[in-house]
C-alpha cells in the first residue's frame, strides 16, 4: 500500500486500494460513520435547543462570528454544527437501513431468478421492468404524503422502491456462478437447493453485491434529502440535511452559507461513498482476474 | 422482427396494467379517503355525502374495475381540489414538463457526447481521468441543491437568468442544466466505453488501413456504433428526468406536471396523484420500448433477443 510500491507500476491508473481516491472515499465515509454513531457525544450544543436571541449567527470564516457556534446558527438560533452532525446520523441511518431492506428484496428476487431460470426468471425480470417504470420520487412523496411522514415509513417506502439494481446484479452474477464446477460438485454431494444457494452461490456473488450496496446507500441518502427538502421526508424538527436546506431556503439570497453548509456535507458524503464503491469494484474486479 | 415487436408490446401492456393496480392500492393505503377529502371540520353527514358523490361507498373491486376501465379509455377522473378533469389538468401542465425534460436531455447530450468521445480518444491520459472525475462529481451532486446554488450565482449575483417561474426560454435554462446533471455521468461513461470498444474493433482497423482520415474514422465509423447504447440510454434517461422533474419544478416554481403532483399530494387530491404516476409510468414504458426498437433497427444482432 506504500507509495514506493505504486511508483513501480504507474502504467495505467492505479486501482482499488492502491488508488488515492479510494482512500479519500474511505476517510470521508469513516468520518461520517463516526459522526453518526457518536453524534450524541460529539455535538457541542443540543441540536434541538432554540435561542431566538442568537438567530442566523454567521460561521467562523465571516465577520462577527460567535466562537461558541463555529458554523453559526439557523433561523431559530439552533447550533448549525450540532444539527449538521445530527443530520449525518440521520443520513447514514436512512442510507444503511434502506439498503438493508432493498438488498433483502432485490437479492432474494435476483438469486431466485438467476438460479431457477424458466418462468421464475421471467417473473423476476417482469418485476424489475415494472419497478423501473414507476417514478421513485413521485411515489415516495405520495406514500409519505398520504400516510404522514415518519422515519420508519420513509425507510420502508424507499426500501420497497430501490431494490432493482440488487436484483439485476444478483441475477446476472448468479447465472454465471450457477454453471461452475463447484456448484455441480455440491449437487453431486447431495446438498439441498437451499444449502447450495446460501453456502455456494451467495458467498461467490457477495463482492458484487457489496459494490451495489455502496451505490444504493448513496442513492438512498440523496433521495431522502430530496424528499425532506420537499417537506415529505424526515419530519421536523429532526435535522435532516435536506430539511436544513429547505428551512434555510428563505434566507439563502442574503446569507448563502445557510444552504452551502448542509449541501456541501451532503455532496461530500455521497461523493465519498461513490469513491469507496468504485474503489471496491476495482479491487474485487482485479482480484477476480488473478 | 415482428415477433420481437409483439413480445415487447405484450410486456409493455402487462407492465402498465401492474402499475395501474399498484397505483390503485397505493391511494387506498391512506385509509378512508372520504374523511380526508371532506376536511377536518366535517360532520358525519358531510363525509357520507362525499363518499356517495365520489362513489367511494361502492365495493373496492367495483371501484378498481371502474378506474381501470375509465383509465383505459383515457378518462382519468375528476380532481377533488381543482374541480376539473384530471386529463385536462395534466394536458395543461405537460408542455412545461416536456420542454424541461427535452432541454435537460439536449444539454446532457451536448456535454456528454464530446466529453465521452474525447475521453475515449485520449484513454488513460489526464484528460480522460478529469472527465471521469467530473462524472463522479456530477453523480454526487444533489439536484435540488445545485438548483439553489445556480439561482444564487446565475440568477442573483450575475443576473444572467430569471430566478424562478415559467415564461420565455430563459426560464428553462437553469432547471435544464440541473436536470442534465443527473444524466451526464451515465451518458458520458457510456459514450466513452462504447467508443473505446468500437475503436479497438476490426472494422476500425480496416478503415485505418484504407487510409481514411482520423475524423472520418471517429465520427463515421466508431461513433455510429458507439451511439447505439447511448441513444437507448438517452431515451431511458429522459423518462427518469420527467419523473425526477417533480423536485426541479418545485425548486424553480415551474407549474408543470411535477408541481401539479406535489400540490395534489399535499391536498390529498388522490385522483390527480394516481393519474400523474400512471401517465409518467406510461411515458417511461413507451420511451424504453422506443429505445429497444431503435436498438433493434440500428443493430440487427439484437433482434433475436
Amino acid at each position: 500500500m506504500s507509495t514506493a510500491n505504486t511508483v513501480a507500476v504507474t502504467a495505467g491508473p492505479r486501482r482499488g486500494w492502491k488508488s488515492a481516491s479510494t482512500w479519500v472515499g474511505a476517510v470521508i465515509v469513516g468520518i461520517a460513520v463516526i459522526c453518526a454513531v457518536a453524534a450524541p457525544m460529539l455535538v457541542p450544543h443540543d441540536p434541538f435547543a432554540q435561542d431566538l436571541g442568537k438567530r442566523l449567527l454567521v460561521p467562523f470564516w465571516m465577520e462577527g462570528t460567535d466562537p461558541a457556534h463555529i458554523l453559526g446558527t439557523d433561523q431559530l438560533g439552533r447550533d448549525y454544527l450540532s444539527r449538521l452532525i445530527w443530520g449525518c446520523r440521520i443520513s447514514i441511518f436512512i442510507g444503511v437501513t434502506v439498503t438493508i431492506v432493498s438488498a433483502l428484496i432485490g437479492i432474494t428476487l435476483g438469486v431466485l431468478g438467476g438460479f431457477m431460470g424458466g418462468w421464475v426468471d421471467d417473473v423476476v425480470l417482469f418485476a424489475v421492468t415494472t419497478r423501473l417504470s414507476i417514478p421513485v420520487v413521485l411515489v415516495a412523496l405520495a406514500v409519505v404524503g398520504l400516510l404522514g411522514s415518519s422515519l420508519n415509513l420513509l425507510v420502508i417506502t424507499l426500501g420497497l422502491l430501490l431494490w432493482d439494481r440488487f436484483a439485476v446484479v444478483a441475477r446476472s452474477t448468479t447465472m454465471q456462478v450457477r454453471n461452475l464446477d463447484f456448484v455441480a460438485a455440491a449437487w453431486c454431494a447431495g446438498c439441498s437447493r437451499f444449502h447450495i444457494l446460501a453456502r455456494e452461490v451467495l458467498p461467490n456473488i457477495a463482492s458484487h453485491l457489496v459494490v451495489v450496496a455502496t451505490l444504493e446507500v448513496a442513492l438512498a441518502i440523496l433521495l431522502e434529502a430530496a424528499l425532506s427538502f420537499l417537506g415529505l421526508g424526515v419530519p421536523p424538527p429532526l435535522p435532516s440535511w435536506g430539511l436544513m436546506i429547505a428551512e434555510a431556503k428563505d434566507y439563502m439570497f442574503f446569507s448563502p452559507w445557510v444552504i452551502v453548509i448542509p449541501g456541501v456535507a451532503l455532496f461530500l458524503l455521497v461523493l465519498g461513498i461513490n469513491l469507496l464503491g468504485d474503489g471496491l469494484r476495482d479491487q474485487f474486479g482485479a482480484s477476480a482476474d488473478r | 422482427m415482428l415477433r420481437f415487436l409483439i413480445r415487447r408490446l405484450i410486456v409493455a401492456i402487462l407492465v402498465v396494467a401492474t402499475v395501474l393496480t399498484l397505483v390503485f392500492v397505493l391511494t387506498r393505503l391512506s385509509g378512508d379517503l372520504a374523511i380526508s377529502i371532506a376536511g377536518p371540520g366535517a360532520t358525519q353527514l358531510d363525509i357520507d355525502t362525499v363518499r356517495k358523490a365520489y362513489g367511494l361507498d361502492r365495493p373496492v373491486l367495483t371501484q378498481f374495475f371502474d378506474w381501470v376501465g375509465r383509465a383505459a379509455t383515457g378518462d382519468l377522473g375528476e380532481s377533488f381540489f381543482f374541480k376539473a378533469r384530471v386529463s385536462t389538468l395534466i394536458a395543461e401542465r405537460m408542455p412545461v414538463t416536456l420542454s424541461l425534460g427535452f432541454t435537460g436531455l439536449v444539454i446532457a447530450l451536448i456535454v456528454s457526447l464530446p466529453l465521452g468521445i474525447l475521453a475515449a480518444v485520449r484513454e488513460n491520459t489526464g484528460f480522460d481521468r478529469a472527465v471521469q472525475v467530473v462524472a463522479l462529481l456530477g453523480q454526487a451532486m444533489p439536484s435540488f441543491w445545485l438548483g439553489l446554488l445556480l439561482m444564487i450565482v446565475l440568477g442573483l449575483q450575475l443576473g444572467w437568468l430569471p430566478i424562478s417561474g415559467t415564461g420565455s426560454w430563459e426560464y428553462y435554462v437553469m432547471p435544464g442544466i440541473v436536470l442534465a446533471f443527473s444524466a451526464i455521468p451515465a451518458l458520458t461513461r457510456l459514450t466513452r466505453a462504447g467508443m473505446i470498444q468500437a475503436m479497438s474493433s476490426d472494422y476500425i482497423r480496416t478503415a485505418r488501413a484504407k487510409g481514411l482520415s482520423r475524423a472520418s474514422i471517429l465520427l463515421k465509423h466508431a461513433l455510429r456504433n458507439a451511439a447505439i447504447p447511448v441513444v437507448a440510454i438517452a431515451a431511458v434517461q429522459l423518462g427518469f428526468m420527467l419523473g425526477g422533474s417533480i423536485v426541479i419544478e418545485q425548486v424553480f416554481a415551474m407549474h408543470g406536471v411535477g408541481f401539479l403532483a406535489w400540490e395534489s399530494i399535499s391536498k390529498n387530491d388522490f385522483p390527480v396523484v394516481q393519474a400523474v404516476v400512471l401517465v409518467l409510468a406510461v411515458i417511461y414504458v413507451v420511451l424504453t420500448m422506443l429505445a429497444d426498437l431503435m436498438n433493434a433497427v440500428l443493430d440487427p444482432r439484437l433482434r433475436g433477443a
